[in-house]
């Protein structure tokens, strides 16, 4: 018998020192996570070999399929079969999953995507960070449909931010994508992991009626009449409940349907059942912000330069603050449009050219100026430049 | 036998098949293997592509999945990691297996995960309306081969064996006895086994290469079907417009979710020992 490695197991609680793709492999394994499907890209590949390590010692599967788009498939189908299940790429992976993500949200069949943002266009620069997949996550896939996006700023973060993940794609019924950048993929942190019986862990919506009465995409039996936001309870295949499941249009039965209201129903309710949710998934972690005269946006890993530079404006009498979304997708919309009425100015920072200032200028709608500093060398901005940008914004000479 | 009909979602047809199609006797060879091996109707899931035939899992009555295009059997290597215990069959085109889906093909072949794969091999891409596909004979017409096929068709049961699937065999739509046989012989083995059936279009691929209607088209798959014995004794020339048809690989190979069980048994022991 080949020799076997001492076993990494889950949430032990007891303090660490991890990686941001260790405490993502950990908090999957404590949320539940039973199948792991993925292929070999970097900055992301640690969390499939650990998977590797950790699943078959937890009951689970984990298979190196060959190729992103097949990965991505596998996990949908493990899916099905009742298990949690997730995947882990990096920016041309995650390019090549946009199909068969898109699939999953039509089918309402939970899984989680990690995508750890590197430098692109293209192959780009592989072991740099880059924040350039924000508007992929919300928009990479053809058509109208919902999206639910997390981004970690720190190893705690990403072990806490997995476990939402699967919760909430088991709750709604839809794949979640945990959105890290190189920074914090790599990164290592001490993290004081929870023991197993301290992580809440949520399971989708089963069956609640015999074979003979479920309609697979029907509302859940309680339903208040006209609901049209529901999250239809799900069969696992192989446990008596015989439904069709298809990319294609549908109707309540599962089955493929042709232009028309019950099309028009479908692809609103999609959408509806995340924006229903979208207050209990918003989580920002704010600095700062509450006399805020200059408001500073960031998330993942640049929010870690950005807070340093707001306290650095403190220090020499700026009133900044950090707004800090770990939800991205849904977009903290209210939250922001708010603040925006409160302050001089918004500065968003982040490793793009503008993807999330777009939404933050959409929320502000002209309230306050809204200025981006963001960085696509792979090379992540220093709190430095960050204090510069909020000087010019302050109109302070730097 | 029982009857077939019970496996079928009745209520969803008509189906879309146009009339002539040869994918109706091919799923009711498949229907018909299923009830001779008396499976579980609720423990049967039936995956597909994209494409005319992969239009099939609509209409049957078990765990059904439409997936994208070329993609069913990833799905179907997700759903039979977590649910050993279940029989999977996936129901693809010659598009959507060949093209499209190749290297997944190879790749479930080569890891022999117990999946069993009936191609629908009509030589065209039907949905479209009649695209050469990887299948395509060369020099034959379709709608983007308007001066003749130029480059030249897969044998995909030689594919299937090269890349290690531990069972495979062609029949065609005109053989359906045959054809049965094998999907049930498929079934019954622990492995990825692969039956390629040779199908006739008459809608697209028939008119465009002036075929004849339905029957012709099924006159000609018994006309030009020959055996693995007779194919043998005759000159790769001769062969070239031949249909051989038979059972070209049938082996014992371990399984690939029964040796992730054996892992799964072995890490366990060792944590109890520990």
């Amino acid at each position: 018998m080949s020799a076997v490695p001492e076993p990494t197991s889950a949430a032990t609680g007891r303090s660490r020192l991890l990686q941001g793709n260790e405490a993502c492999a950990e908090g999957a394994i404590a949320a539940g996570c039973r199948f792991f499907a993925g292929y070999p890209i970097t900055p992301s590949t640690e969390i499939a070999e650990l998977m590797s390590e950790m699943l078959p010692r937890h009951g689970g599967r984990f298979i190196q399929m060959e190729d992103e788009i097949a990965s991505m498939a596998a996990v949908i189908g493990a899916s099905l079969g009742g298990a949690k299940a997730m995947t882990a790429t990096s920016g041309p992976g995650f390019s090549l999953k946009q199909e068969n993500l898109g699939f999953a949200a039509f089918t309402e069949i939970p899984c989680v995507i990690v995508d750890a943002q590197r430098g692109g266009p293209s192959s780009g620069l592989p072991t740099a960070p880059a924040q350039g997949d924000v508007m992929q996550a919300r928009w990479g896939t053809h058509g109208d449909h919902p999206a639910v996006a997390f981004c970690p700023s720190t190893v705690s973060e990403v072990f806490e931010l997995t476990v939402k993940a699967f919760n909430t794609a088991e709750a709604l019924r839809t794949p979640v994508i945990l959105l890290m950048d190189e920074v914090v993929a790599h990164m290592r942190e001490k993290v004081a992991l929870p023991s197993p019986g301290e992580v809440r862990v949520v399971d989708r919506p089963r069956p609640s009626v015999p074979p003979g009465e479920y309609i697979a995409y029907g509302p859940p039996p309680g339903a208040p009449a006209g609901d049209d936001a529901y999250v239809p309870e799900m069969a696992d295949f192989g446990t008596g409940y015989r439904y069709h499941v298809t990319g294609l249009t549908h109707g309540k039965n599962g089955l493929p349907i042709g232009p028309g209201p019950e099309a028009e129903f479908l692809v609103r309710r999609l959408s509806r059942k995340v924006e229903k949710a979208a207050p209990q998934l918003e989580l920002n972690r704010n600095e700062l912000v509450d006399d805020a005269e200059y408001l500073v946006v960031s998330y993942g890993g640049a929010a870690r330069s950005a807070l340093r530079a707001v306290r650095l404006a403190r220090e020499m009498g700026v009133a900044a603050g950090l707004f800090r979304p770990t939800t991205i997708w849904p977009f903290p919309f209210q939250a922001v449009a708010s603040l925006a009425a409160k302050v001089k100015g918004i500065l968003v920072v982040e490793l793009n050219l503008g993807q999330l200032s777009l939404e933050v200028e959409r929320a502000a709608a002209g309230h306050c100026p809204v200025q981006q500093y963001g960085r696509v060398g792979g090379e992540l901005m220093r709190p430095s430049e960050v204090l510069d940008a909020l000087l010019r914004l302050t109109g302070r000479k730097v | 036998m029982g009857d077939i009909h019970r496996y079928l979602r009745e209520y969803y047809m008509p189906h879309i098949w146009c009339p002539g199609c040869g994918h109706g006797i091919i799923l009711g060879a498949v229907l018909r293997a299923i009830d001779i091996a008396g499976l579980d109707q609720n423990n049967v899931a039936v995956i597909s592509g994209i494409g005319c035939a992969s239009r099939a899992t609509g209409y049957v009555d078990f765990c059904t999945l439409h997936t994208t295009h070329g993609r069913a059997l990833p799905f179907a290597t997700g759903l039979k990691m977590v649910r050993p215990d279940m029989k999977i069959v996936v129901l693809t085109g010659d598009g959507d297996t060949a093209a499209i889906g190749g290297n997944h093909l190879i790749h479930a072949a080569r890891r022999n995960i117990d999946i069993t794969t009936v191609v629908f091999n009509n030589s065209v891409y039907g949905m479209t309306s009649g695209q050469y596909s990887p299948m395509t004979p060369t020099s034959r017409f379709a709608t983007t081969a308007p001066y003749g096929n130029l480059e030249r068709p897969f044998d995909l049961c030689a594919l299937a064996s090269a890349a290690g699937a531990t069972y495979v065999a062609r029949s065609t739509a005109y053989h359906v006895r045959q054809l049965t046989t094998y999907i049930g012989r498929g079934l019954a083995h622990k492995g990825f086994s692969f039956i390629e059936a040779v199908s006739q279009c008459p809608t697209y691929y028939g008119r465009r290469n002036r075929l004849g209607a339905a029957p012709a088209m099924l006159e000609w798959q018994k006309r030009n079907s020959i055996s693995i014995e007779q194919a043998k004794d005759m000159e790769p020339a001769e062969r070239e417009d031949k249909i051989v048809t038979g059972e070209f690989v049938n082996q014992t190979v371990p399984e690939y979710t029964e040796v992730y069980a054996q892992l799964i048994g072995r890490l366990g022991r060792q944590g109890e020992s520990r």
